[in-house]
């Protein structure tokens, strides 16, 4: 038994370790990156077939077994442009939604600011008191709101649903942005004070630059909580400041076949959603995941 | 022109609510006197409300009760910004998204003014600060260092009545430290302008302050010149607080009292003779048989065969001019027996002596040591002094005796 055996056996028996390692460090990835794409594709599949089937003729759109190969045909588009004006209820819903943030922002900023940096006995109950009421099921209170706004002449406005979007978003936005505020060091408000800077200029000159990634992040996912959101625009708003929520509602009514349009419907419908979420998702994911200065 | 008088500040914090609501005094009634152009520096250990008391001069913090008084004028209702005053923070709290210039400018450019005065100004605070070459970068690309020039120059450029700074070298290193040390010292005699400094760094206070205030838990302990403090201690907590290595204390009992001193028995059973008066400041009197604490500094103890005291070498610290010898104590006894002491005890019934770089004591060594009485402190039960009958002739000096720009403009006056 010579040293240089045992030496030589060492090694290799450290080698396959090591190749073992590399091996389960590739897998893991593997693995890893199959889950991902499973649980993505799962995700994306019924916005994938819904897209496949508006460009569908109402026949291809029942057929079973479905069919995969078609010549595309738009059809349903033309035909749902026909009956009701796409173009009016995307206008209304992207006012109402960037109507709905502004405005939450505005409300929500000097409230976060005064919790974050201002913190009484009380606030720490009074942010959780914001967040239960998001746990309140809407229908518990759609009479009262319903009789409120008939009272104030609301119903089917675009105002109304600004109103009741903000308040429904309130808490989350304000929520995130005392998070974001409580990231900021005391010390540099204290300084602007110390140059004399006001509340305001506190606010403008240091606060809202130094969170701004954070606040845009809060305003996108406002807007999209706001155009998504259908079940107070079906029921505050007929026509005039109807959403496309209340679009694509409006062609569920059975009548014949209504696969294919009601698939066009969907479409048009979160197209501008989905490629504004696609385009911002960068600035999403940074301000919610790393918070506003680092 | 700038003075600063604290008329008995009491700062409270309440916490918890409702019932269980429960109020703190942090700051208990401080009283103090800054002259124009001096360089205060409040000491204390930490919690002891050094940082508080800055924020209520400031206005970033309301005082309960007293009154803040700048140029005698009452401030406590007024802002921070019509205080007059700049502050500079430990975290040095920079603008992250201006640029070096623009956080400088920032003040000015509140206040409205022009952006051809608020360049010019800026450029002169840089121009003081060395810090021209960076006025167009953003803080996170610049060094500890250089952000801390950032923060002093921030508060240059608005031509304060008087700097705050609050721990503003603790977050350097050490190198740097003594430099920017210097180069405040040198912003002081520049600009002329009235400082206080809050530190916890001995070296600071010392080297920095005209007048040092010594707190604790919200109490002002002492003020006066860093010589007066070291040499002329009002109570116990200042005498250790002040001086590196820390005082030696022993417990000792009174044997005599006269016109020249009071004489005390030591541990071996001698006697000396400590020149200090027989009243503390509060009147009470000391007479034979009262049992005092007898406090030395390391560095007016030496190695003596006939000395009073016995000790056993536990550790030797080589700094090369000097030499500190941790001692263990037997306490009361001056024979040391062999290893009787437990490491945790040794930091306080062990004592430090200075000794000379190149003595030549081993660890294990027992050797006997003794005392200057001219420079030992004799404290009552109570923690007051007894305070030395010799005035030491340094006690008035300030910082500004020490620097080369007087020296030069006196010699200037004699020729
Ligand atoms: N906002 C506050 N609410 C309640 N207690 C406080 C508040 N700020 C400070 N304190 C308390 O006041 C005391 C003094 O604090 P302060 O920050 O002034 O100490 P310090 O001397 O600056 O200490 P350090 O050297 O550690 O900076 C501490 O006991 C601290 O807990
Ligand atoms: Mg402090």
């Amino acid at each position: 038994m010579s040293t240089s055996t045992s030496n030589s056996v060492a090694a290799a028996s450290a080698a396959v370790s090591a190749s073992r390692a590399r091996r389960s460090v590739i897998n893991k990835k593997l693995v890893l990156t199959l889950v991902a794409w499973t649980i993505a594709l799962v995700m994306f599949f019924p916005i994938f077939w819904m897209i496949l089937t508006s460009f569908k003729t109402e026949a291809e759109a029942i057929a079973t077994p479905p069919s995969l190969f078609f010549t595309p045909s738009v059809e349903g588009y033309i035909e749902i442009q026909a009956r009701a004006d796409y173009f009016k209820y995307a206008l209304n819903s992207v006012v109402i939604s960037l109507g709905a943030t502004l405005l939450a922002l505005l409300i929500a900023i000097p409230s976060a600011y005064s919790m974050a940096f201002l913190p009484t006995k009380r606030t720490q109950g009074t942010l959780l008191w914001m967040l239960s009421t998001k746990m309140l099921p809407s229908v518990g209170v759609l009479l009262p709101v319903y009789l409120i706004f008939r009272d104030l002449g609301l119903l089917d406005s675009r105002t109304g649903l600004i109103i009741i979007y903000m308040l429904m978003n309130l808490p989350i936005v304000v929520w995130m942005l005392y998070t974001f505020f409580k990231d900021i060091p005391k010390d540099i408000l204290e300084a602007g004070r110390m140059d004399g800077a006001s509340t305001l200029q506190e606010i403008f000159h240091l606060l809202l630059p130094l969170t701004l990634p954070g606040i845009a992040s809060t305003g996108l996912l406002c807007v999209i909580l706001s155009w998504n959101e259908a079940f107070w625009s079906l029921n505050l708003t007929t026509s005039n400041a109807a959403p496309l929520t209340a679009y694509i509602a409006s062609f569920s009514s059975p009548e014949g076949l209504f696969w294919a349009k009601l698939s066009a419907a969907s479409t048009l419908a979160i197209a501008p959603i989905l490629i504004f979420g696609w385009m911002t998702q960068k600035q999403m994911v940074r301000g919610l995941t790393f918070g506003a200065v680092k | 022109m700038s003075t600063l008088t604290l008329k008995n500040i009491v700062k409270e914090f309440t916490s918890g609510s409702g019932a269980s609501a429960s109020t703190t005094q942090v700051i208990k009634g401080v009283d103090l006197e800054v002259k124009d152009q001096e360089f205060v520096v409040f000491v204390g250990p930490s919690g002891c409300g050094k940082s508080t008391l800055m924020r209520m001069i400031a206005g970033l913090e309301n005082a309960t009760s007293g009154d803040i008084l700048i140029d005698g004028k009452r401030m406590n209702d007024i802002g921070p910004a019509e205080r007059g005053l700049a502050m500079v923070f430990q975290s040095y709290a920079l603008y992250p998204h201006m640029t070096v210039g623009e956080n400088m400018g920032f003040s000015l450019k509140l206040a409205g003014v022009s952006k051809e005065e608020r360049a010019e100004k800026v450029n002169a605070a840089a121009e003081v600060l060395q810090l021209g070459p960076l006025l167009d970068r953003k803080p996170k690309a610049l060094s500890g260092g250089q952000r801390q020039r950032v923060a002093i120059g921030r508060a240059i450029v608005r031509n304060p009545s008087i700097f705050l700074f609050d721990e503003p070298l603790s977050n350097l290193d050490a190198a740097l430290r003594v430099q920017m040390r210097i180069e405040l010292a040198r912003l002081h005699a520049e600009l002329k302008a009235t400082m206080i400094y809050v530190t916890h760094d001995q070296v600071e206070a010392m080297t920095m302050a005209d007048k040092i205030v010594v707190l604790q838990g919200g109490v002002v302990e002492q003020v006066g010149s860093p010589m007066e403090l070291y040499h002329h201690p009002r109570n116990r907590f200042v005498a250790g607080f002040i001086g590196s290595p820390k005082m030696n204390f022993l417990d000792i009992t009174v044997t005599g009292v006269a016109g020249e001193g009071v004489t005390v028995r030591l541990p071996d059973g001698s006697e000396r003779l400590i020149p200090v008066v027989s009243q503390t400041e509060d009147g009470a009197s000391v007479i034979v048989g009262d049992s005092l604490t007898l406090g030395v500094r390391p560095e007016h103890l030496m190695l003596d065969a006939q000395g009073p005291f016995s000790g056993q070498v536990q550790v030797i610290e080589r700094l090369g001019g000097v030499t500190s010898l941790y001692l263990a104590t037997p306490d009361g006894s001056g024979d040391a027996p062999i290893g009787g002491l437990k490491s945790d005890e040794q930091s306080d019934s062990g004592w430090i002596l200075m000794a000379d770089g190149d003595v030549n004591s081993r660890v294990g060594d027992s050797i006997r040591y003794g005392f200057d009485t001219e420079r030992a402190h004799l404290f009552t039960r109570e923690g007051l002094a007894l305070q030395n009958l010799n005035r030491h002739p340094l006690t008035s000096l300030t910082r500004q005796d020490n620097s080369l720009s007087s020296a030069s403009a006196a010699q200037e006056a004699r020729a």
